[in-house]
């Protein structure tokens, strides 16, 4: 069942691959500097390569703006971005499956009556304008090098021919992994909360994680994609949209690459974290508006003469369009699967407002007075929850949000038998040790496990001067929520 | 992966070289056989004639070589078209060197003493042009920003030639002593040697043109 419920994310794997690929080799093969078949072959490996080695990084955030909790719900969530996709595809478009994917997880959250998450909504959406601008500074600079470069070693025409293949061939490589690394959220990030895999060691040299395997065999759709259907938008974009030389065309892949990397490296996150510089977010960023970014960039290098500003319009509308029109398909869809198929699109998460959580809310320094007349009300989903909260109190953003968190209720029940299914390389012995103390101990919050944990032991408090150490004390945290987890 | 496609560029590279080297070796021979004529050494006229038309047929090979290379090995795509055409061009200039050389050989024309200098100029006039033209095709492969230069010097010599073509037409038109189709007939050769640099300066104004394609 669930590989067919997983048949949506791989369709949207399968235009992704046909789509954007398209960004990374199409200038290349479309002026005949690279042949389709390398170009297909290199493509398709180095973005399975990106999305099982690095995809893990934009996962994070896909899975923070709304956890599709069913298998159901997120089959029609990655349905309704591969539809909407595929529809602004066919009008002749350049957008990305980042927008089609938001958009359709707002949908659900919208029918689900999930609160969206608005702080990482803005930070998705800004990195969709940041994007592109990015792209386009780091095509003016990269432009300027490469032609100081040119003139300087005085490279003739046939060596300068032949740096530009092996160029694009270097950055055509670079792009596909990191829109692996970047994109793979997209087409697997939805199915990951409800995947059924679990890890996999090979004969202890490498093991794959449940996310992983996910992100293989998305890695591999999106290949076929390339393999299957990329050659005709290949051939459109490097002779149709963008008539530009071979070596502008190796500076807009370049800096496309560049800003997809830079929004998918974990490794570069924890190095920016750990010599304590702002890290920048890891989101899914659209390989279209990258790239067209990148191409408006060397165009303003040259006056902006010969940049077709309503064609940009254009697309910047399709920007806009895509997620807006994924959200209604999917509401629309969840609406006819939930009704109509009798199939569960989500697991309701409940929220009860408890006297601890009151106590929890009250030591916060938000007045509970109000709050207190809802003691032990029991509330079906977050919108009911907010309206309730709503028709009391006025509240700031920031403190519905805590009351929110506060009052989920999420029983959990530590056992000994779930404490061994722990895997004892990644938890520290001092942390299930910290467990073991608890065991037999009932929560109804998340937040009162991990305050009992953190009260147990220093192993399983989160450091807020060392970033790197929490994140990764999240992940076990919400390890552990999952397998405590009773109903 | 192709790693010969270093070996293929500079192998393309030898062989343009080698084209534009024929064109040079034709002007320097045509320049000769036109002295040797108006001297009257026919014997080394028709030698050198000979040499002119082995070099016109070894760069007719090349450029067949060439044309070639560039499209099955795909190689330059975005200025593919415009180099076959400069190759092209260049062609018609050897080939013209070659119908002048055939022309004064079927014609025989009799160019009187007092023209000689001024033929001799006009030849000279009309080789360098396309010497510069060869000069600025080489830049244009190897260091694109040093053709204006070279595409400067054509226009000089094309100048050059046009005094010398008018010069020597009025004076050939003033001599009352000659018939008027002893006239008109050496006013053709001046024409033809005039056209050389004429059509020198035509390609350089395309080269301009694949230049300005070119810039970064």
């Amino acid at each position: 069942m669930f590989l067919f419920f997983l048949s949506s994310g791989l369709f949207l794997g399968w235009s992704l691959g046909a789509n954007d690929a398209a960004n990374v080799f199409g200038t290349a093969v479309g002026s005949q500097m690279i042949s389709f078949k390398r170009a297909a072959v290199l493509c398709g490996v180095f973005v399975i390569l990106g999305a099982v080695i690095s995809g893990a990084g934009t996962s994070d955030t896909i899975g923070k703006l709304g956890t599709v909790n069913a298998m159901a719900g997120a089959f029609i969530v990655a349905l309704a971005a591969a539809v909407s996709v595929y529809l602004m595809t066919v009008l002749g478009y350049p957008v990305s499956t980042s927008q089609g994917i938001i958009g359709a997880i707002i949908g659900w959250n919208l029918f689900t009556g999930t609160l969206i998450d608005y702080t990482s909504l803005t930070k998705i959406v800004s990195s969709w304008i940041a994007c592109p601008i990015l792209a386009a500074i780091f095509s003016m600079i990269l432009y300027k090098l490469v032609v100081f470069c040119i003139k300087t070693f005085k490279i003739r025409m046939f060596k300068l021919d032949t740096l530009t293949r092996y160029g694009l061939i270097i950055v055509g490589i670079f792009g596909a992994y990191s829109l692996g690394a970047n994109n793979i959220a997209n087409v697997m990030g939805v199915f990951v909360p409800v995947s059924p895999f679990r890890d996999i060691s090979f004969m202890g040299i490498f093991s794959l994680t449940s996310a992983q395997q996910l992100f293989l065999i998305g890695g591999i759709t999106i290949a076929i994609g390339v393999i299957t259907y990329s050659k005709r938008v290949m051939m459109t974009v490097g002779t149709g949209i963008m008539k530009i030389s071979p070596v502008s065309a190796f500076v807009a892949v370049w800096a496309h690459s560049i800003v997809l990397f830079l929004f998918a490296s974990q490794g570069l996150e924890h190095f920016l974290i750990s010599h304590g510089l702002p890290s920048i977010p890891l989101v899914p960023v659209s390989s279209s508006q990258a790239i067209v970014g990148a191409v408006i960039g060397i165009g303003l290098l040259k006056g902006g003469k010969g940049i077709r500003w309503k064609t940009v319009g254009g697309i910047s509308v399709g920007w806009v369009v895509t997620p807006l029109l994924a959200a209604l398909i999917s509401f629309i869809s969840l609406f006819f699967f939930q009704n109509v198929f009798q199939q569960q699109t989500y697991k309701p998460v409940e929220y009860i407002v408890s006297a601890a959580a009151i106590e929890r809310i009250e030591n916060q320094g938000i007045p509970t007075d109000k709050l207190k007349g809802m003691l032990g009300n029991k509330y079906s989903s977050a919108f009911q929850f907010n309206k309730a909260l709503k028709e009391r109190l006025s509240l700031r953003l920031d403190d519905t949000s805590f009351i929110m968190e506060s009052t989920e209720y999420h029983k959990m029940e530590i056992t000994g038998a779930a404490i061994r299914f722990l895997d004892s390389k990644w938890f520290t012995e001092e942390q299930i040790k910290a467990l073991e103390k608890l065991d037999g101990q009932v929560f109804i919050h998340t937040w009162m496990m991990d305050e009992a944990l953190a009260g147990i032991s220093p192993s399983w408090r989160i450091k807020k001067d060392d970033r790197l150490f929490s994140r990764r004390l999240k992940e076990k945290i919400d390890r552990i929520h999952d397998l405590f987890h009773t109903r | 992966m192709d790693f010969d496609i270093f070996k293929r560029r500079s192998g393309i590279e030898t062989q343009i070289d080698e084209f534009l080297n024929r064109v040079s070796e034709a002007g320097l021979i045509f320049k000769g056989a036109v002295v040797d004529y108006l001297k009257g050494d026919l014997e080394t006229f028709v030698l050198k004639r000979d040499r002119l038309h082995e070099a016109e047929r070894q760069g007719d090979v090349l450029r067949r070589e060439l044309e070639l290379m560039l499209f099955t090995k795909t190689l330059i795509p975005e200025s593919r078209g415009d180099v076959l055409e400069l190759i092209e061009n260049m062609d018609t200039l050897l080939d013209h060197y070659k119908g002048a050389m055939w022309k004064i050989d079927i014609e025989q024309p009799r160019i009187c003493d007092e023209f000689h200098e001024d033929f001799k100029e006009l030849v000279e006039y009309g080789v360098e042009a396309v010497e510069s033209t060869v000069c600025a095709c080489r830049a244009f492969f190897r260091n694109i920003d040093t053709a204006s230069a070279h595409m400067d010097k054509v226009i000089y010599w094309e100048k050059k030639s046009d005094v010398v073509s008018t010069r020597l037409q009025r004076a050939i038109f003033r001599r009352e002593d000659l018939r008027l189709s002893h006239k008109r007939h050496i006013r053709d050769f001046v024409r033809f040697m005039e056209k050389i640099a004429d059509e020198a300066e035509d390609v350089i104004d395309r080269l301009s043109i694949y230049i300005v394609k070119r810039a970064l």
